[in-house]
């Protein structure tokens, strides 16, 4: 671990101060930042501990909800409001780490967290393009069985490890963001980067940007709503396929559907295909696998991980079946 | 139960007479020092001006290294000191723990020679940990890298060596199978697995003149301070190590290793003590774990599921430069009875560190292997499992034809099937459904042999009522500390809250390796006869020293307990603590060793202590001595995802005589847990470009978590061996880990009428149709 100065920021307007004069990091709980600088994966010259910034969870004007990026995600997962409006934020949090993990973490941290691709961790002696532009990739002919089903590159198929960030896109949250800028609103799904030629630009935050909120609209699927994840062990493990859903349904009929996949991407997955096929249709095991055989239609595995494209669609039809209550 | 069985005693708790300390359930001694932080490991032991040392491991699998630029590293704030194969300080060689040497050459340390990835080949000493880390970055190591053998699947590694001094044979295995009316014929494999105990090795290396101490977590002091006495050509005696608590070690803490020897020459090269802490993921290669096994078995029976033929052919992996046997035969050849049988083995040198114990080295992957086949020859016959077990019951051990001392193996099989109602079981595969869950019911059987070396002990009574028994041997968590504690308070007639065990320091009387499951037989043993000797001394003292009250009595008409000597009929009583005062005696010191009267000199305890050249097999005698379990194991199969989690264990084991049943059933459970892991999810990702484990952490490498394992049920039914030793105990430590993975295995088979005979069970084996 290198040396590096430690800023708490006070409120926001003196992180966002440090943070633009410095080659600075923001701190939220430090469990996957630490880890990585730790290892000498990230080595930033000063931490701004955001951390102790207000971070409350709020209702919104429009009945939605307003959740600041200092908030830990264990306080998240156990808020009312949200274990009644938005189960599958709830479920998927308590779906991810450990409990003393959940205790530390913060939203916005949660968001930024890094890919667990074990190359990319692997700095003493494995070729990555994420922590090293232009080293190569060894997970591509690799140990892949973690990897990426949809939006790999050439140069990199690690996937997004976050289990808050898949409910989180099925409910097409809001991240506010603030910057030298001033202020801006991105949704979720648009800030996480694929790949592409430059693996190692993980999302569109512009230099010293700061994650300050996440806006949740109201919604009916939302209260509908489950997190499956699929994983080796009962605990402590990360996804190999993770779906977030939620189902409105109106006279039989499927109104509103939101579906988003984990542990298959380099971003958390909307399977808007899906969702396509699903509107206005009767809610059936088979329509279900339907549409994830369309979603799936453009996956492309490599050797570790075939298995994964039958794995997503039946973890799917799994968790739409359970919220249609049409479990065989 | 049988109305034999019930009248049996067990020597432990279940036998009433709760007055005995030793058989009662008594929790750990040491628990409350390690819950309130208070017990300190080997690493937490901070001499005055400690440096910290970090080790640098090759990036290459086979090759050699043209040069080490150090000079960065030298520079950078704080380094004190580089190590590389340049100026390693050379070492005389050791004599290995068979007695032999282990070559003539000086031992180096560190090497321009690479056979693996993740060898050791570099060490930087700086005032501070991270100084250190950050200065051991800053090497610049060329290496020529040499084409490599990344593992046993690899062609270039071709079939190895044969291990023709291993092969077993009888009969006329090969024909009897190929005329068998039924024949199966599989092949099971488990992958390369790490013993991963939470504490991580190293030590802390101090010299004061020609004298070195070490605090180090050890599985064997007495032999470690023999490695480092022998590598700086010093007498036993100037070499000190401490190892009073060790956060688990499964095998792997027996020896000195190259850490050691970098960390002590580090601290004669500076004169200075200095640290040594691997770090997680070096541990993957710092010493070995279990190595990759395949093994293809076949068995020929009659239609009526009777046993004609065992034939094996295994092989487990090696390293270039050492050579490892996981011994594939040792249940194969013992489980059952079969009128013939051959097994062969080969090992085969890939780039690897050299493997190592992991955990009943031999009995796991051998029990996997047969156990799997006798349950896929029970769905050949339409046997049920249990029952074709004991169809092939083994009357005597089938292997050196000698009656077994104590067999409760079909007792296990009974106890074990009615608390788990195995005779609700449906036969078919895919019978049991609970919504998306596919439940089955496995069965499996395990064996580990008792293994018996010679101990001693030295037992103190004082004059203040307390005594204090001291050994060498360590506890790991197994409970040593207490089944002592119990051992001599039953021995001497003392409460046990009034004993004190000294234990994991060479300073103390000597004992052998804590692995085999063989301490726990042993130092009971000992210390018995050193705590009965002292009590035979006190109660000479009380009959014959002119200040006794007794001195008129009979030596054997007094009784001692709870402290207290007593005449017979009702005379006046008197405390241990009380007579020794009166006597004018601080205390009452005697040390016995259970060596044979024949062969107890200085060099026979040095044999006994330092090699395993005097540990007796199992068979060494007129019987054949083992412990046996059987598991019965339900798991529940997600149909969609293939997803394998076990929802039910009843193991039913016969350890013999349990000293302390609660921490004997704390060792099997643990060994079950451990079992449970390396079924469904321990296995070494072993990349084979490089050669590098990628899941050389805690996060990557799948161990079970609590969420993975359920109430398991254990039930003893064994009962005192007095062949297997003094007091009556069987293996206990590594029992419980044999024959799980296999109950799994057939468990996941009966669930979804899927064979998997590759261990770990991972999902993706289970979801294609």
């Amino acid at each position: 671990m290198r040396a590096f100065d430690y800023r708490r920021a006070g409120d926001r307007a003196e992180a966002l101060s440090i943070a633009r004069t410095e080659t600075a990091r923001y701190l939220g709980g430090g469990t996957n930042l630490v880890d990585l600088m730790r290892q000498n994966i990230e080595a930033p010259a000063a931490l701004v501990d955001v951390s102790r910034l207000p971070g409350l969870i709020e209702d919104t004007p429009t009945g939605g909800l307003m959740i600041g990026a200092a908030v830990r995600n264990s306080v998240v997962a156990a808020h009312p409001a949200v274990r009644a409006r938005y189960p599958m934020l709830s479920r998927a949090i308590l779906a991810g780490a450990s409990a003393q993990i959940r205790n530390m973490a913060t939203v916005g941290g949660n968001i930024l967290q890094r890919t667990r691709c074990a190359y990319f961790y692997d700095a003493a002696g494995s070729h990555c393009n994420k922590r090293e532009p232009g080293a190569g990739c060894d997970a591509i002919e690799g140990f892949n069985r973690y990897h990426a089903i949809f939006g790999a590159s050439e140069h990199c198929i690690a996937t997004h490890p976050s289990d808050m960030c898949v409910a989180l896109a099925a409910l097409g949250a809001t991240v506010h963001l603030a910057g030298a800028g001033g202020e801006r609103n991105v949704p979720l799904l648009d800030l996480h980067r694929l790949p592409g030629d430059h693996p190692e630009i993980e999302t569109i935050l512009r230099p010293g940007e700061l994650i300050t909120a996440i806006e949740l609209a109201p919604s009916e699927a939302a209260a509908n709503s489950g997190y499956r994840k699929v994983r080796d062990r009962s605990s402590y493990a990360f996804a190999l396929v993770s779906v977030a859903a939620g189902l409105g349904l109106a006279a039989g009929k499927i109104e509103d559907v939101r579906i988003a996949m984990g542990g298959v991407a380099a971003k958390p997955w909307r399977a808007a295909r899906a969702e396509q096929v699903l509107r206005g249709q009767v809610p059936t095991r088979e329509r279900f696998r339907e549409a994830a055989d369309t979603e799936l239609a453009a996956a492309k595995a490599f050797d570790g991980n075939e298995f994964k494209v039958e794995l997503a669609k039946r973890t799917i039809v799994a968790m739409l079946s359970e919220l249609a209550g049409t479990e065989a | 139960m049988t109305p034999v069985a019930a009248k049996m005693k067990r020597g432990d708790s279940t036998d009433g007479g709760a007055a005995s300390a030793l058989g009662s359930r008594l929790s750990r001694i040491d628990g409350p020092a390690k819950i309130k932080g208070q017990a300190r490991y080997g690493l937490e032991h901070h001499p005055a001006n400690m440096a910290y040392a970090v080790i640098v491991q090759s990036t290459i699998p086979s090759g050699h290294i043209r040069a080490i630029d150090s000079k960065p590293a030298e520079a950078a704030p704080g380094v004190l000191l580089v190590i590389t194969p340049d100026n390693v300080m050379p070492l005389k060689p050791i004599t290995t723990w068979t007695g032999a040497p282990s070559s003539d050459k000086p031992y180096l340390a560190l090497t321009r020679e690479i056979n693996f990835t993740g060898q050791h080949v570099a060490a930087v000493i700086a005032e501070t940990f991270e100084q250190a880390s950050e200065a051991a970055g800053l090497l610049r190591i060329d290496y020529e890298e040499k084409e490599s053998i990344p593992s046993y699947d690899d062609p270039k590694s071709g079939a190895g060596n044969p291990l023709d001094a291993m092969a077993v044979a009888w009969g006329d295995a090969g024909r009897a199978f190929a005329e068998a009316p039924v024949r199966i014929e599989q092949t099971y494999r488990t992958p390369r697995e790490y013993n991963v105990p939470i504490e991580p090795h190293g030590l802390v290396a101090e010299w004061q003149g020609d004298m070195l101490t070490v605090w180090e977590p050890s599985q064997w002091v007495n032999f470690m301070i023999h490695n480092y006495a022998e590598w700086y050509g010093l007498p036993d005696e100037k070499v000190r190590l401490i190892s009073p608590y060790v956060g688990g070690g499964f095998g792997s803490k027996a020896f000195a290793l190259g850490h050691g020897a970098i960390a002590t020459m580090a601290a004669k090269m500076l004169n200075r003590p200095v640290k040594l802490a691997v770090t997680r993921p070096q541990t993957f290669t710092a010493f070995g774990g279990r190595p990759a096994t395949r093994q293809t078995l076949s068995l020929g029976a009659t239609k009526e599921g009777n046993l004609l033929s065992i034939v094996q052919k295994g092989a487990n992996e090696t390293s270039v430069d050492g050579v490892w046997v996981e011994p594939l035969a040792s249940v194969t050849a013992l489980m059952y009875a079969t009128p013939n049988l051959s097994a062969r083995q080969n090992i085969v040198p890939v780039n690897t560190v050299t493997p190592c114990a992991l955990r009943a080295p031999g009995e796991n992957p051998s029990a996997w292997g047969i156990e799997c086949a006798i349950d896929e020859l029970s769905y050949e016959v339409g046997i049920d499992p249990v029952a074709i077990r004991l169809l092939n019951y083994a009357e005597e051990d089938p292997h050196a034809k000698k009656p077994w001392s104590t067999r409760r193996l079909r007792e296990a099989y009974e106890e074990g099937a009615k608390a788990f109602g195995w005779a609700k079981r449906n036969p078919k595969p895919r019978s049991m459904r609970d919504g998306h869950h596919l439940i089955g019911w496995g069965v499996a059987a395990g064996t580990y042999p008792v293994r018996r070396t010679a101990g001693e002990a030295l037992v103190r009574i004082f004059a203040d009522g307390r005594a204090e028994v001291a050994s060498s041997g360590i506890d790991m968590g197994q409970g040593t500390y207490t089944i002592l504690a119990q051992t001599a308070a039953e021995a001497i007639g003392m409460p046990v809250e009034q004993i004190e065990v000294k234990l994991g320091d060479s300073a103390l009387p000597g004992a052998p390796v804590a692995g085999g499951s063989q301490l726990a037989n042993l130092m009971t043993g000992a210390v018995h006869k050193a705590a009965t000797a002292a009590r035979d001394e006190l109660i000479g003292l009380a009959i014959n020293d002119p200040k006794s009250p007794f001195r008129e009595l009979q030596a054997n008409t007094l009784s001692i307990a709870d402290g207290v000597i007593s005449p017979p009929r009702g005379g006046e009583s008197m405390s241990i603590a009380e007579l020794l005062r009166r006597l004018g005696r601080d205390k009452i010191e005697v040390q016995r060793d259970t060596l044979p009267e024949n062969a107890n000199s200085a060099a026979d305890k040095l044999a006994t202590y330092n090699t395993i050249t005097r540990m007796r097999s199992p068979t060494d005698g007129d019987y054949s001595l083992h412990a046996w379990c059987v598991h019965f194991i339900e798991v529940r199969v997600d149909e969609d995802f293939g997803t394998v989690r076990v929802s039910r264990v009843v193991s039913a084991l016969d350890s013999g005589r349990l000293y302390n049943p609660k921490l004997a059933e704390s060792q099997w459970k643990g060994g079950i847990i451990m079992g449970i892991g390396q079924a469904l999810l321990e296995e070494g990702l072993v990349d084979p470009r490089q050669g590098r484990v990628i899941n050389n952490n805690l996060g990557d490498y799948l161990i079970a978590t609590n969420a993975d394992i359920p109430d398991i049920e254990v039930i003893s039914v064994g009962v005192p061996d007095f062949h297997a030793s003094a007091l009556g105990g069987k293996a206990v430590g590594e029992l419980g880990i044999v024959g799980v993975a296999p109950a799994i295995a057939n468990a996941v088979y009966h669930a979804t009428g899927k064979r998997i005979r590759e261990l770990p069970i991972t999902l993706e084996k289970l979801l294609g149709d």
